[in-house]
């Protein structure tokens, strides 16, 4: 394996995530050890013992020893590693609960069928802002994120950084995240959530607290405005068709159902983490989001190649 | 059953008239009267086999079809919505139409013969809830062949399942389903527990039973406790969905978690059940190819029960990551960590019965030797998921996947395939062959720990559970890739089984009533058994009858050849419930088709609660209500017309 797997839980980034590492990995070589060696008493005893015929008439039954210090012994020495299993489970959840200091940050993230949708949270409305399926955190902070769901269940999973917890429509689940150092960190819906389940990835990006504050700053913005004629042409596009989905602030795009679309081009992914973004992706994402993701929500535009050049000019432009 | 009036029944020697007359009284007619009416436990037990087995191979090859999907990254064999359809329909077809019915199959068959009775306490109940069970298979199937499958998982969360989410009749059908077939389940788990308290042989106490017993026992009691849940919950949500009630929306006071607790509630203690007999399989069988008797008996039976009474507190670990409180989790957790006890003890008891024994290695010793290493597989890695914090990160990952098929491939399959091997000669008459058994084994044990035992590195790495494709750049494809050739060769170990089964049919060697010389009743009559079982009831004075003498059991002279006749009518001995004294004569049913018009009627029943149609739902209740007529109908030459007796 040249690179380690994105959503591999066997390493950590993260304080939610490092209180659990220790205890998958107990649990993990306790669970191998008692396989092997039960393995190895197992095929000893079959070794040592059998007897080498075939028919079992020729082998009278016995009555045999009572073979009850095996299970005292076995049953003794299994309760041990349970007990401390145990205790640190108890110790793990609570440390896991909450963070050790006050929140730097609070996040709503709301699940959608089949996409993330992130509002940053703040005291004053100017100061909020709305993306969607990449999150940027600062580097060391406590990061806590309120839960919802928007019509069914998933459940919300950065392994690097903390495990799994549901979020389900009708209550507000709490979590939280901090990263330790500066990287992306690859998330993923994973309770099943219909056809495009398997597509409804996401992206931590913890980055340095002055980058973070610049990119916080950016976003608060509304979106850039559109120069070019292919821009214009491209926004007006954008209002008239993907605005009864999605918004665009600062144009007449306003609505929630699906991305907020306001800094798209500043993202790494598109389509909950389904392409890289770029000039291409976007135009084959747009043009076609059922071959890309089958049954997803948004369907096929049927632009002209010179219309979807607009469109794609004018969406590379919202950096 | 029935207590019949009341008489001093005679005691007799096994002989040639005697078993003539027993003979006509129990044998069911030839042809298809005989197959419709038949009220025979083993033609029932081995119609819930067969069916069971199909269902096996039905989901086996749904399964197959994914594993080409996920073969490699990004592969379009099949398009989300067929995945997900095929998923749910594996989940439902191997939980609930092939690992418990196949189990109630083997018991239904083994159970009257090593508790020395001619038939189950309510022989008409058993053909119901044989017919149920297959009624409500076809039920679930004719959604998914009509293009309507489930498509939520077997554990069908809401609001996915809600009509806004599902409007098509897909999830009609895995509720109505669900409900019938929990008739069926409950029907059978009355049967069972009425039957292992009252019709043992006289002297076979409840420390005499064996374990295969308990644990269907065990296995039913809970049935009865949880599938009153289950059903509940399917009622719910097709209420939901039709009638637009608001059990399952958080808008009108209801809540998703219901459905949770409510499923889990069933569905964890539904694990146990679908182990705890198998195991006893195991418990039963290892011992005779060990040449004694099984270590620490009594203990193993208590971790039997144990477990299930611990499986009722662990339901939550299926909910850890839904937000409840961490207090009431821990509890949770802390049962789900101490339910390993009884089940390392029961490893220990079977690993001494080895030690301490002369292992003949035939195909289904291996069998069930090798289903303790598996065990303890699927084992510790639920000791793992049963850590709250540990399982946040585990659950809904490839790891879950791996765990649950190591626990009912290793903890099901694996015995019951030995279990065909130990038994199929009792069955039959002619033993399997034992070197297409090597093959069989072989292949299977080796295509199993290829498919499944990567696959705990494919959910380490991350791989989430139910979905239709990956990314090629996520390091799971070559994990997959392995895990597909090895479904693939367990697929050819299955072929081999059935391969061997229909050779052995035609040319295995003959068997003999006792080819293992094992110790328990079933092995004292001839293979396969006369319709009645016993021609003379036996009396058991120890757990070994056929081995006692020569264990040297003190006391032990157990009474084969010699005991009640009961030839008067279908009769057989009612004993009490612990000690099993010689209490009354039971009064056994003649053949009758009304279980199966009563199967068929609530069919009707169901099918018209799926369209909403009136007129349906009357013809369904009309002939219910017959059938239940012509059950309950007194008959006079039994004596049902006079006052009971006091």
């Amino acid at each position: 394996m040249s690179t380690p797997p994105p959503l591999g839980y066997l390493s950590a980034s993260g304080a939610r995530a490092d209180i659990i590492l220790p205890l998958t990995w107990y649990t993990l070589i306790v669970s191998v050890v008692v396989c092997v060696v039960i393995g190895a008493l197992l095929w000893q005893g079959v070794r040592r013992a059998a007897a080498r015929v075939t028919d079992l008439t020729t082998v009278p039954p016995q009555r045999g020893a009572s073979g009850l210090s095996w299970i005292r012994v076995g049953v003794g020495i299994s309760l041990v590693p349970l007990l401390v299993a145990l205790v640190w489970t108890v110790v793990a959840l609570g440390a896991a609960s909450t963070p050790a200091g006050r929140p730097a940050l609070v996040l709503d993230i709301t699940g959608h069928q089949w996409w993330w949708e992130v509002t940053y949270a703040a005291d004053e409305a100017a100061n909020t802002f709305t993306t969607a399926n990449e999150i940027h955190i600062p580097v060391g902070a406590p990061v806590l994120v309120r839960l919802h769901a928007a019509d069914v269940i998933h459940s919300f999973w950065v392994p690097k950084l903390t495990g799994k917890t549901d979020t389900i429509p009708g209550q507000t689940n709490l979590g939280w995240i901090q990263a330790r150092r500066a990287g992306h960190y690859r998330g993923q819906c994973t309770e099943y959530c219909g056809w495009q389940h398997a597509h409804m990835g996401l992206e931590i990006i913890a980055d340095p607290p002055a980058e973070f504050a610049r990119w916080r700053a950016r976003q608060l913005q509304p979106a850039p405005q559109a120069v070019s004629d292919a821009e214009r042409h491209g926004r007006a596009l954008l209002e008239f068709r993907c605005g009864s989905c999605h918004a665009v602030r600062g144009t007449t795009a306003g609505a929630r159902s699906a991305p907020d679309l306001s800094h798209l081009a500043g993202r790494h992914l598109i389509g909950a983490a389904v392409l890289t973004n770029g000039a291409g992706a976007l135009g084959g994402w747009i043009e076609n989001p059922q071959g890309l993701k089958p049954g997803c929500l948004m369907p096929n535009q049927g632009l002209s190649v010179a219309e979807l050049n607009d469109v794609v000019a004018y969406l590379e432009k919202l950096q | 059953m029935r207590v019949a009036d009341a008489r001093t029944p005679l005691v007799g020697h096994v002989s040639g008239a005697h078993a003539v007359r027993l003979a006509t009284l129990w044998e069911s007619p030839p042809g298809l009267k005989g197959f419709i009416t038949t009220v025979d436990h083993k033609k029932i037990g081995l119609r819930y086999i067969i069916t069971a087995f199909i269902f096996l191979l039905i989901g086996g090859l749904e399964a197959l079809l994914m594993r080409l999907q996920l073969a490699g990254p990004e592969l379009r064999v099949l398009n989300p919505e067929q995945y997900d359809q095929l998923f749910t329909m594996h989940g439902v077809t191997l939980i609930f139409l092939y690992a418990s019915p196949i189990l109630s199959g083997f018991s239904n068959y083994l159970w009257p013969l090593v508790l020395g009775s001619r038939d189950m306490a309510f022989p008409r109940l058993n053909a119901l809830s044989y017919w149920i069970y297959l009624a409500s298979g076809l039920f679930l199937y004719a959604g998914f062949l009509t293009g309507h499958g489930p498509n939520d998982g077997w554990f069908n969360y809401t609001p996915y399942a809600l009509r806004d989410y599902n409007p098509g009749p897909n999830e009609d059908y895995y509720s109505l389903g669900m409900i019938l077939l929990g008739i069926s389940t409950t029907v059978g788990a009355a049967n069972f527990i009425v039957t292992a308290f009252r019709t043992r042989a006289p002297g076979m106490s409840l420390n005499r039973v064996p374990i295969l017993v308990w644990g269907t026992l065990t296995a039913n009691v809970a049935n009865l406790i949880v599938v009153p849940s289950v059903s509940l919950a399917f009622f719910l949500l097709w209420c939901d969905r039709q009638f637009g009630t608001h059990f399952y929306d958080p808008a009108f006071g209801g809540h998703h978690l219901l459905w949770q607790h409510l499923f889990w509630i069933f569905g964890h203690p539904w694990v146990y059940a679908i182990v705890l007999p198998a195991m006893g399989m195991v418990s039963d069988g290892l011992p005779v190819f060990c040449r004694r008797p099984l270590v620490a008996y009594a203990l193993v039976a208590a971790a039997t029960v144990a477990t299930m009474v611990l499986g009722f507190g662990v339901w939550v670990h299926h909910m850890f990551a839904t937000g409840l409180p961490g207090l009431g989790m821990s509890f949770f957790s802390g049962a789900s960590i101490l339910i390993t006890v009884p089940s390392a003890l029961t490893v220990f008891a079977w690993l001494a019965t080895i030690w301490y024994g002369r292992p003949v290695i035939t195909t289904a010793f291996l069998f069930f030797a090798s289903m303790i290493l598996l065990f303890v597989i699927g084992g510790v890695s639920g000791f793992m998921t049963a850590s709250v914090p540990v399982d946040w990160q585990l659950t809904d990952t490839y790891f879950v996947v791996a765990h649950l098929h190591y626990v009912l491939i290793g903890i099901n399959v694996f015995p019951v395939i030995g279990a065909v091997y130990f038994w199929f000669p009792k069955f039959t008459g002619r033993l399997l062959d034992e070197r297409l058994g090597r093959w069989n084994f072989w292949t299977l044990f080796i295509g199993f720990n290829l498919g499944f035992l990567p696959m705990h590195l494919t959910g380490l790495f991350g791989m989430p559970r139910r979905v239709y494709t990956y990314a090629p750049d996520m390091g799971w494809t070559t994990l997959n890739l392995i895990t597909t050739v090895g479904a693939f060769l367990f697929a050819l170990g299955v072929l081999l089984l059935i391969a061997n089964v229909v050779l052995s049919l035609r040319r295995g060697a003959r068997a003999g009533a006792n080819p293992w010389d094992a110790p328990t009743l079933e092995w004292s009559v001839s293979s396969p058994p006369p319709p009645y079982n016993f021609a003379v009831i036996p009396t058991v004075t120890s757990r070994h009858p056929l081995w006692e003498e020569r264990l040297g059991e003190p006391g032990a002279h157990s009474s084969l050849k010699e005991g009640l006749l009961l030839e008067q009518r279908r009769e057989t001995l009612g004993t009490t419930p612990v000690d099993a004294r010689p209490d009354m004569i039971l009064e056994m049913p003649e053949d009758t088709s009304a279980p199966l018009v009563l199967a068929v009627g609530l069919t009707l029943v169901f099918v018209a609660m799926l369209r909403l149609s009136g007129w349906l739902f009357a013809i369904g209740a009309l002939l219910c209500a017959v059938a239940l007529l012509v059950w309950l109908w007194p008959r006079a030459e039994m004596g049902e017309r006079e006052p009971a007796h006091g």
